[in-house]
């Protein structure tokens, strides 16, 4: 059994939350992320049992959203938006190039675990393109050589802090349990706005 | 020229913005205090009367909408606040909630008040961790400050990736804890929404707009805007600008004037075509630079005003790229519930990706033409009205591109000279 009593006490105020059980669905294969790294058999068991469904009710919600991961992924998830505005602004030039200096493919996952590379749609931080997500935190303005320092730092085990974000980047595992709706402190961390969502009030600041 | 009015964006500058401290230091929380104290059919009236429209795409009157919830009913009332930000170019939510997500705190508890509701659930996308964090604090704060846990309680849902849960009735679905595909209208979600109880979906920029509407008066957002568009909203400029960004501006301000604010197009280059509100909204051109950017001068040059995501593309853009990889994305994010949509963009996309390698016929552009009809408005939701509207809007504009291009039995444009490592060569 990988999930300690204090995991399935958090796994019941995850389900607390909610005016009816089924609900807590999503955050809980957010939460089984968390422990394991992606979503596995034992997990969409447990789910079910915590919330009376058939394991195949509980399958059918997990193969729906992307972000629900079928194998694991690396410590550091990499996604490149290939999504047309990024695309054009230098998206694709950085997915391809990444893909060659890491040797893997879409999906893939380095050999040492340490990262694995997808292409995601928009991110929504057009005004910072390109940009590349890892572990779902913003690295904005990204060009083919600022991403593949990215990834090295990330390989050597120091990696880059997000341009806004907390001050470290943490691993997949915590990060899904961020999404699972736990907090980890790291709220007030990092920029409360970059400098693209603050020029229009710069402008009218300048009497414009 | 327009003059840009921050209201929303008014303290994201300083370096606290995002906490309960800064928030309460600008006045924060005094309005949902006010409108705790009026009757709820009265703060309805007052957004109402502001001529507050939905920011989300559709532009429906957020108190009509409120107004909708039947009284007196006897039934749980919820609020569902829809901070799914996925449509192609949107940007304005994220940061919205990155530096201030007190004010769609506050925003809830007046609408929850208003509708009589004693949940309300902010959906945010999942990929975005560092907004659940900010929101999910202001939460807590907002709890360990007595707004919340007095009445009005609120949960924070984390989506998993996908595009469709920004569709109010897959989102739904998706917190009810299944697979996020949208229901057949009606009954609408006023009636029978989240758990079949009547439910008010609103947009984060919808609802963050209402504290200051509550403080300041229907009077004072009426004085903003255009006839039927009133207030201020947020621009997001992005793509090939020199200062791409978020505006906050009267709605009515032109791409003209914003191009103007941002330092106009990249660097020696010139306007070719841009959205006036995300991906899924037809396509202009450098011929629609002073059309008021409000919901009826927007839909009367024949697109609509969405997002207001602005994405602009120069003459280094192929027209066919961009197009190709808007489908593939709407191929990618079809949730497969109806058949026109799940196969219709598959085939387009196929056709797509011969055009773009300059392989085909001119009777492709028309078989293009014809199963886009074929799909706008035969399936649940606006997913596939939004696939179809790159495609039919190009080949009104640029259907010579596309001629060219199987002319010359290969792409026309260079992808590197559409980068902005480009000019960021030139420019050194």
């Amino acid at each position: 059994m990988a999930y300690s009593s204090e995991d399935l006490a958090t796994m019941d105020s995850i389900i607390k939350r909610y005016p009816r059980s089924r609900s807590a669905i999503m955050p809980l294969l957010h939460f089984v992320q968390s422990r394991i790294g992606f979503v596995n058999g034992e997990g969409i068991e447990l789910i079910a049992q915590l919330l009376t469904l058939e394991a195949a009710e509980v399958s059918a919600v997990a193969t729906f959203y992307t972000q629900y991961k079928r194998t694991p992924v690396g410590e550091y998830h990499v996604g490149v938006c290939t999504n047309t505005l990024c695309a054009v602004m230098g998206g694709d030039a950085i997915f391809a190039g990444l893909k060659e200096h890491l040797g893997v493919e879409n999906d893939g996952v380095t050999a040492d675990g340490k990262v694995s590379l997808e292409h995601i749609e928009c991110n929504a931080a057009c005004d910072y393109a390109p940009v590349v997500m890892a572990n779902w935190e913003f690295y904005d303005n990204q060009t083919v050589e600022s991403a593949k320092d990215l990834v090295d730092s990330m390989r050597s085990g120091n990696p880059k802090p997000p341009t806004r974000g907390p001050d470290t980047l943490v691993t997949w595992k915590e990060v899904s349990a961020v999404l699972a709706g736990i907090n980890d402190g790291k709220a007030n961390e990092g920029l409360q706005a970059g400098a693209p969502t603050l020029l229009g009030l710069k402008i009218s600041k300048e009497g414009k | 020229m327009t003059k840009l009015v921050p209201v929303l964006s008014a303290h994201w500058d300083e370096k606290d913005s995002f906490t309960i401290e800064a928030y309460t230091r600008h006045g924060g929380y005094k309005a949902s205090q006010k409108a705790l104290a009026m009757d709820p059919d009265a703060v309805i009236q007052l957004v109402k009367d502001s001529g507050l429209r939905g920011r989300g795409g559709a532009g429906f009157p957020t108190g009509m909408k409120w107004g909708f919830i039947p009284q007196g009913d006897n039934k749980e009332h919820y609020l569902v606040v829809n901070a799914d930000e996925s449509e192609p170019g949107t940007c304005k939510d994220t940061p919205l909630m990155m530096a201030n997500p007190h004010v769609l705190i506050e925003g809830c508890i007046i609408a929850a008040h208003a509708i009589r509701a004693k949940h309300a659930f902010i959906y945010i996308r999942g990929e975005v961790t560092h907004v659940v964090r900010r929101v999910n604090q202001a939460i807590e704060d907002a709890y360990k400050a007595g707004h919340l846990g007095n009445g009005i309680e609120i949960v924070l849902h984390v989506g998993a990736g996908a595009y469709i849960c920004g569709e109010e009735t897959a989102l739904l679905d998706s917190l009810e804890g299944f697979r996020g595909q949208p229901r057949l209208r009606p009954p609408f979600p006023a009636i029978a929404g989240l758990y079949a109880m009547p439910t008010v979906v609103n947009n984060v920029e919808s609802i963050a707009s209402v504290p200051a509407i509550i403080l300041n008066g229907a009077e004072w957002y009426q004085s903003m805007g255009t006839e039927k568009s009133k207030g201020t909203t947020l621009y997001s400029l992005s793509g090939h600008v020199k200062n791409p960004g978020q505006f906050e501006a009267p709605l009515g301000i032109t791409l003209r004037e914003l191009l103007e604010l941002a330092g106009g197009v990249r660097e020696g280059h010139r306007l070719k075509f841009w959205t006036p509100g995300g991906s899924s909204t037809p396509i202009f051109t450098d011929a629609h630079l002073d059309i008021p950017l409000d919901y009826e001068g927007v839909a009367a040059a024949g697109s609509m005003l969405g997002t207001k995501a602005l994405q602009i593309f120069d003459e280094t853009t192929s027209i066919i790229r961009a197009v190709l990889r808007w489908t593939e994305f709407y191929k990618h994010e079809s949730c497969g519930k109806c058949t026109p949509c799940r196969e219709g963009t598959w085939w387009l996309v196929q056709i797509l990706r011969d055009l773009d390698a300059g392989i085909g016929t001119e009777e492709d552009l028309n078989k293009l033409l014809d199963i886009c009809d074929n799909i706008a408005g035969r399936s649940f939701c606006a997913l596939a009205d939004g696939a179809v509207a790159p495609i039919i809007s190009s080949l009104k504009y640029f259907r010579q591109e596309y001629l060219d291009q199987l002319a010359n039995k290969g792409p026309l444009f260079d992808p590197m000279d559409s980068t902005l490592f480009v000019s960021a060569k030139a420019g050194a």
